[in-house]
């Protein structure tokens, strides 16, 4: 596969816009990243899009031109951006189209989400006595692993108040103030350990890139970053994941490890080799995780790691540097891209109250994005400049 | 008269079990699929008795499909949840009763339960084992 390069980012900011719809949130961004790109819609040559409750991304020609180009709807839950992206960076690494666009947006009501059953192949009693609920899953998992791994509450404190101070620097964030330590671990709790600034909140956005081939990025005289690699995983047998009404005894793999390892191996890079990160952070547990999940450290590091700082943006690895979904929110289908969003923006030395200065102080070379969904599966993106 | 919250989810007999199924691999899963999915696997009941594998608290009322007690958030409880490991055959998500989050603790002893859940349904969940 050809080597493809995104020339073009834009996005609407995260949280809660009044009088926009979910899709018109998307098409802001889609002109926000051609306008990046230097380019017209007419030039697109394919895209890829979607949203969880906002509707068909394909109906955006309405509103951004009936060029005739194939526009493929993606739903894939959490990890529709990611698909999104790896279906538009395929297209075009095959050498069928020089252009792509991937783009994604959601609006979601107030409240925690609430999945249907049937949805997902469960029996109605599932949902019915209370136990289908993704905060109940997390706080599971992470309640399980603080024992094992020893990880504390205020670790889990640190980790929320990284990232309402990302956010209070980032333009597209949602919260933008900082909570300090103590609120957050005096707030009601939601589900133990977890309290309510540890949990991000269903919420609205759009986010869109382009894609390019070499041979184009270089006609246009664009400057763009390369996708070193793009690996989406669904879950292996025996592992343990959101939904599941029961569990195996024997200690099965993670959707997670997988991708991670899967990007890591075919992009040659390395775990000390990245720069800047975002990983999923739907709650504080899911970063702390996902941390080790993804190779970045042993399970039980994360302790000392939060201690002294090192995801800060000052740190040896700034994790979730535009606040995450914690401070931005998780609209669904845009979710996923605002994570290679802001590494775009960092590579390209453009994030700036909270630009990550990278091992030689020129920025970061390598940024490196995780999703994680519902029902157990993991996108993760490279990016190198 | 309050009915069970699904059929055949737990055994008619005395000391009531889950009902979970055997694959011809002899995995145990939970709960027992239905149609085309349940071919091939053995009815299974499954142990009354095992240790808690996690927990946590459930601190708000959840959405539609929920049908727990009360009508709306001023009279919701909060209420406790975990997987219990039923060793050797498989982990179950269940409700937790009689007990504070303060008496959880991950590894204790817990045994199966069939409770009272709204004005019409009962309920499975699993209590920490009584001496």
């Amino acid at each position: 596969m050809e080597d493809v390069y995104i020339i073009g980012a834009g996005i609407h900011p995260f949280g809660r816009t009044d009088g926009r719809s979910g899709r018109e949130q998307g098409v802001y961004a889609v002109r926000q990243a051609l306008d990046d790109a230097g380019l017209e819609w007419k030039d697109i040559e394919c895209a890829y899009g979607g949203s969880a409750s906002s509707g068909s991304a394909d109906v955006m020609v309405n509103e951004l031109g009936l060029t005739g180009l194939p526009f493929t709807n993606v739903a894939n839950g959490c990890a529709t951006g990611g698909s999104s992206l790896a279906s538009a960076q395929y297209a075009v690494g095959s050498g069928a189209f020089d252009l792509a666009l991937a783009t994604g947006f959601d609006k979601h009501e107030r409240g925690a989400f609430n999945a249907s059953p049937k949805d997902y192949g469960l029996p109605e009693w599932y949902g019915q006595t209370g136990m289908m609920l993704t905060t109940q899953f997390f706080a599971l998992k992470i309640q399980r692993y603080m024992q094992l791994h020893g990880i504390s509450r205020r670790t889990l404190g640190l980790v929320a108040e990284k990232a309402f101070r990302n956010g209070a620097k980032t333009e597209h964030a949602w919260r933008r103030s900082e909570v300090d330590l103590d609120t957050i671990l005096n707030a009601p709790m939601i589900n133990d350990p977890l309290t309510k600034y540890m949990f991000c909140s269903p919420a609205e956005g759009g986010v869109a890139l382009i894609l390019a081939s070499k041979k184009k990025m270089d006609e246009l005289g664009a400057k763009g970053v390369k996708i070193a690699n793009i690996s989406v995983k669904t879950r292996p047998p025996d592992s343990f994941e959101v939904f599941q009404p029961a569990i195996s005894v024997k200690d099965g793999g993670k959707p997670t490890q997988l991708a991670s390892r899967a990007a890591f191996e075919k992009s040659g890079i390395g775990p000390e080799d990245v720069e800047v990160a975002q990983l999923q952070d739907t709650e504080s547990g899911a970063e702390i995780m996902h941390m080790a999940e993804n190779g970045f450290c042993k399970d039980g590091e994360q302790e000392q790691w939060l201690a002294e700082g090192r995801t800060e943006l000052t740190g040896t690895l700034p994790v979730n540097t535009d606040g995450g979904c914690l401070a931005c929110g998780e609209p669904i289908g845009a979710s996923g891209l605002r994570q290679v969003y802001e590494n775009v923006q960092q590579l390209r030395g453009r994030a700036g109250a909270r630009q990550v200065a990278g091992r030689d102080g020129k920025g970061p070379k390598i940024g490196y994005s995780h999703v994680y969904g519902a029902p157990g599966l993991s996108a993760v993106a490279i990016l190198e400049r | 008269m309050r009915t069970p919250i699904a059929e055949d989810l737990w055994t008619d007999e005395a000391e009531p079990r889950l009902i979970g199924g055997k694959l011809p691999s002899g995995e145990v899963i939970f709960p027992m699929p239905e149609g085309d999915a349940a071919e091939g696997v053995e009815r299974h009941p499954l142990a009354r008795k095992g240790t808690l594998w996690s927990f946590t608290t459930q601190g708000f009322r959840p959405k539609s499909p929920y049908e727990g007690p009360g009508e709306g958030p001023h009279d919701f409880k909060p209420y406790l949840v975990g997987y219990v490991e039923l060793p050797g055959e498989v982990i179950v998500e269940s409700l937790l009763v009689d007990a504070e989050l303060d008496d959880l603790e991950i590894g204790m002893p817990m045994e199966f339960a069939v409770v009272p859940f709204n004005d019409d349904h009962t309920t499975f969940a699993f209590r920490p084992e009584k001496n």
